[in-house]
């Protein structure tokens, strides 16, 4: 499986996500700078987490409008996956690959601690080697992962299935509304997700749940 | 219009902070009057932050050699070698008047300035940590400062993207007029790639990096060397201002330039900027250095020279620059979007000239800026300790597990999440313990090695007796690096102290600075890099003498690493250090009590010594993966965290010991461990082989601290009054 993360200025979590895709597919992603025009043709492409631009403005907004950008739209209008976590979700928010907005969580404060994600649609490939209604554990680290949409767009959501991931258990880190913590585009083909896998994905992180999402791409590939 | 050619008043030279002693001294070394220019750069140079006039005489007293210091004080930071050509480098630094002003940007430039200092030199940073000292909890300003100088760090180093793994926070009523927000970050580097900052060749062009200059910030440094009254509001124009995004790019763009062979010599600009990092690297090369003002990037319209020589904008470097490299280091800054500008060469002259507008507004002798400050050997009286107390007087409990339950709700016990949960300690993928346990424990990527650190003082103790309290600390340090498992290798410190012109703060000085050098040398944990912030005093009140220690350490294998929380029912639990009797300045005392008295717990360095190396040799044998130290709050207290972490009870045996001595002492140099049920005997004989005491006390299980007769305290409730107070505390309702 070949895959690509995009960089942009304020990406911090790029080289979690890179080792991760490295470690779970067994090849190393190609990085591309945000200034690239064109991406090389992959299998999924990742915006990665950090805080592009400082979160100046609005979280995503400036990195949503990079070169790169224009590229990953076109790429996903014609099928291609890409996974937004983290910041890489506020952008392909504010870039209208996803709808909605990520607010500042609910409590006003970052919040960095491990929660539990059930997996509401096991049908899609970012999360086929899940069981449907599995509750993993995940990190979250954010400051804006308040989600929320208008009511007929998280009715769309809800009634087509796009509702990826969901916190339980009492875990919402954020106030996000219908304890929405990962959404997909109409076509199934952008995941947006606010925690991150990429950082449970060995032995020394405590736990092995973040692994399963990389593997459903690798056998979405393969399908 | 700009007057650089001013009459110099006493009180202008009042105002800058020099003592007229101070200012004759600048005469006979320059010979001349000195320009407002000059006078400016002076006041930078000679600050006490700066110059560390009133301690460096004792601080050359400290042992800083070592088998693996690569680099010890004197640098940015300091350098250890963790074996296979990687080196960790690290520092702490303090950033508590600032902070006590603007709690938020306080703490951001905090964390962003010795991030700076671990990457000047090349290494990437991995982790960092912080110590935040605090007034007592229900003081109208703790709340604001905690909630502002919480968020400045997280703020700061989220976005910057280092996993902050550890860290403290107390309360206490002497910090109420003085916050400390002392800062620590480690990083990684080769061996054969650190950078200094010491300037090489002449005529070499010197090269200003990162952001613009502003006015924020202007004479910062000598701000930090006063004390503190009723008219601090109006110093708030001296703090700086963080910008994180900017200080990530700086990082990733240094590194990517150090790289390419075009850093001759390289420093970062923190506390009196371009001042203070062009006289090190001019001073620290023999070399004079010409800076030309008209080409420094500026952010403001009309800036005097003055103020750009003592401006504190963050996130900027000077270095000096290899020139058939012009190119390449350029392209890396603006690829970064980053300022990158010839501003100067290196002279052979040793002078420091300033050009502002065509013309010369300074030009003094470079070394004697750098190494003529004033060297003070301030009186210092022996500092009062507390008195002894008499067995007798301390007073019972019915039940200590009520005790226990009341104890680990209480401020200084509770739990930190609300803290910590602001902060990332994920980002990087390589945190292998977070805050909660005994030490950060960061893994050196693509190794099996991982490096343990933890920040440690108790200051209660080192204001009842400086001299064994600051033992203490360096001990405590220890013993947290070791309990995860990690060899100790070297620390950092941090001191924290009041009015150095004050013979009793002075005395608390050079005490607490003999007891930290008595344990670094009887540990064989010497100090490679630190910081010294003095004239921490409000109305003339100090603060409880602070120095904090941030020990490092290294563990060989990161799978052979020991957590807090009990695994399983039915392990066996073993003390190791003996059973305790010493309740003076224990929390047992304060909190349940009220009374801050007595001696502080005496340090045995040698029992220190033993008993840690041979918890250590447990865990890297992977016969123990389950221990915790015994600090405040003793066996109780540590018993309960246990328990908490692994959400399962334990039963404990006293005995005939009289309760709340045995549950709250807090004598030192002892651990808890738990093993499993068949391994308990043979771990037993090896203590007993090795002269260590150990005694099995109790088994895991249940779902209570239970101590039999004396008491017990369910595991939920523990746990309700532990997570309770500090996000009560924070919404107003504690």
């Amino acid at each position: 499986m070949r895959s690509a993360v995009v960089l942009f200025p304020g990406s911090n979590r790029d080289h979690d996500m890179v080792k991760a895709l490295h470690d779970v597919t067994g090849n190393r992603p190609t990085v591309v700078w945000h200034q690239d025009a064109t991406l090389p043709d992959v299998d999924l492409i990742v915006l990665p987490g950090g805080f592009s631009y400082g979160d100046y403005l609005r979280c995503g907004a400036i990195a949503a409008r990079s070169p790169a950008m224009l590229d990953v739209a076109r790429k996903a209008k014609a099928g291609v996956r890409v996974l937004g976590v983290c910041n890489g979700f506020q952008i392909l928010t504010e870039a209208g690959l996803l709808p909605g907005a990520l607010m500042r969580n609910a409590h006003l404060r970052f919040v960095c601690k491990e929660v539990k994600l059930r997996v509401i649609n096991n049908a899609t490939d970012f999360t086929r080697a899940y069981a449907k209604g599995q509750v993993i554990r995940c990190p979250v680290a954010h400051h804006d992962g308040n989600y929320f949409a208008d009511p007929e767009t998280l009715a769309r959501l809800e009634d087509d299935g796009r509702v990826a991931f969901r916190y339980a258990e009492g875990t919402n880190p954020n106030g996000s509304i219908n304890d929405i913590a990962g959404i997909l585009n109409e076509a199934g083909n952008v995941l947006g997700m606010m925690p991150h896998p990429e950082n449970l994905i060995e032995a020394l992180h405590g736990g092995l749940d973040g692994r399963g999402l990389f593997e459903s791409v690798i056998q979405a590939v393969a399908a | 219009m700009f007057q650089n050619d001013i009459d110099i008043t006493p009180d202008l030279i009042a105002r800058h902070g020099l003592k007229p002693d101070e200012y004759e001294r600048i005469l006979r070394l320059i010979g001349k009057k000195p320009t407002l220019t000059e006078l400016g750069i002076f006041s930078a140079m000679w600050n006490e932050h700066c110059s560390y006039k009133s301690s460096k005489k004792w601080l050359k007293t400290l042992p800083t050699k070592g088998d693996k210091v690569v680099i010890g004080p004197g640098e940015n930071a300091g350098v250890i070698d963790i074996g296979d050509g990687d080196v960790a480098i690290f520092k702490m630094e303090s950033h508590n008047h600032p902070s006590y002003i603007e709690p938020y940007q306080g703490a951001t430039t905090g964390v962003g300035g010795i991030l700076r200092d671990v990457f000047t030199m090349g290494a990437r940073p991995i982790a960092a940590m912080n110590s935040l000292s605090f007034g007592e909890p229900d003081h109208p300003k703790t709340r604001h400062l905690v909630a502002g100088v919480v968020a400045g760090v997280g703020g700061y180093g989220n976005s910057f993207g280092v996993p902050t793994v550890g860290g403290e926070v107390r309360f206490h009523a002497r910090y109420n007029g003085n916050c400390l927000v002392n800062a620590f970050a480690l990083g990684i580097a080769r061996r054969d790639g650190i950078f200094l900052s010491e300037a090489k060749g002449v005529g070499l062009p010197v090269v200003y990096l990162g952001a613009k200059t502003g006015r924020d910030g202007v004479g910062g440094a000598t701000m930090a060397s006063a004390e503190f009254d009723d008219t601090i509001e109006e110093k708030r124009p001296t703090v700086q201002v963080g910008d994180p995004f900017t200080e990530k790019r700086l990082l990733e763009a240094c590194l990517e330039l150090m790289k390419t062979g075009a850093v001759v010599a390289i420093q970062d600009m923190g506390a009196a900027g371009l001042t203070c990092s062009a006289v090190e690297m001019g001073a620290k090369g023999n070399l004079g250095i010409r800076l030309d003002l008209d080409r420094v990037p500026q952010r403001e319209e009309d800036m005097t020279p003055y103020e750009m020589m003592l401006s504190e904008s963050q996130e900027r470097m000077l270095m000096v620059l290899e020139p058939s490299k012009e190119k390449e280091a350029e392209a890396v800054f603006r690829k970064w979007e980053l300022d990158f500008a010839v501003c100067g060469e290196t002279t052979d002259d040793l002078r420091f000239r300033i050009i502002w507008q065509g013309k010369e507004v300074a030009d003094l002798p470079i070394k004697e800026l750098g190494d003529e400050a004033p060297e003070y050997d301030r009186p210092w009286v022996e500092p009062r300790k507390a008195a002894p107390l008499a067995a007798d007087a301390i007073p019972a409990v019915n039940d200590v597990g009520a005790a226990l339950i009341r104890l680990i709700g209480a401020p200084d016990q509770a739990s930190r999440a609300w803290v910590y949960e602001q902060y990332d300690c994920l980002v990087q993928g390589n945190s292998a313990q977070i805050p909660g346990g005994d030490a950060g424990v960061v893994r050196v990527e693509g190794t099996q090695k991982a490096l343990a650190m933890s920040a440690d003082v108790t200051p209660r103790y080192c204001d009842a007796d400086p001299f064994e309290g600051g033992k203490q600390a360096v001990a405590e340090s220890w013993r947290n690096v070791t309990a995860v498992g990690g060899d100790p290798i070297a620390l950092t410190d941090n001191l924290n102290f009041g009015n150095p012109e004050k013979p009793e703060a002075m005395g608390q000085f050079v005490r607490a600075l003999q007891g930290i050098a008595e344990a670094c040398r009887a540990l064989d944990f010497p100090i490679v890099s630190g910081n010294v912030s003095l004239y921490n005093e409000t109305n003339g009140e100090g603060i409880l003498p602070s120095p904090t220690i941030v020990g490092v350490g290294l563990l060989p294998d990161v799978t052979r690493m020991a957590t807090i929380a009990f695994k399983a029912d039915g392990d066996e639990v073993i003390l190791v250090g003996g059973h305790g009797s010493h309740l003076g300045q224990s929390v047992y005392l304060r909190d349940l009590h009220g009374r801050e008295e007595g001696t502080p717990p005496p340090v045995d360095l040698a029992l220190e010594k033993k008993n840690g190396d041979f918890v250590r040799g447990l865990i890297a044998s992977g016969r123990v993966a389950t221990c915790h130290d015994l600090s405040d709050g003793g066996l109780g207290v540590a018993l309960a965290e246990m328990a908490m972490a692994g959400r399962r009870g334990v039963r404990v045996e006293l005995g005939s010991r009289v309760p709340q001595v045995a549950v709250f002492a807090e004598d030192q140099a002892r651990y808890l461990i738990a093993v499993k049920p068949g391994e308990a005997a043979a771990i037993l004989a090896d203590a007993a082989r090795a002269g260590v005491s150990a005694e099995r006390i109790g088994t895991v299980g249940g779902d209570a601290v239970d101590f039999g007769a004396a008491g017990k305290a369910s595991v939920a409730d523990l746990k309700a009054a532990y997570d309770g107070w500090f996000p009560a505390f924070m919404s107003g309702k504690a």
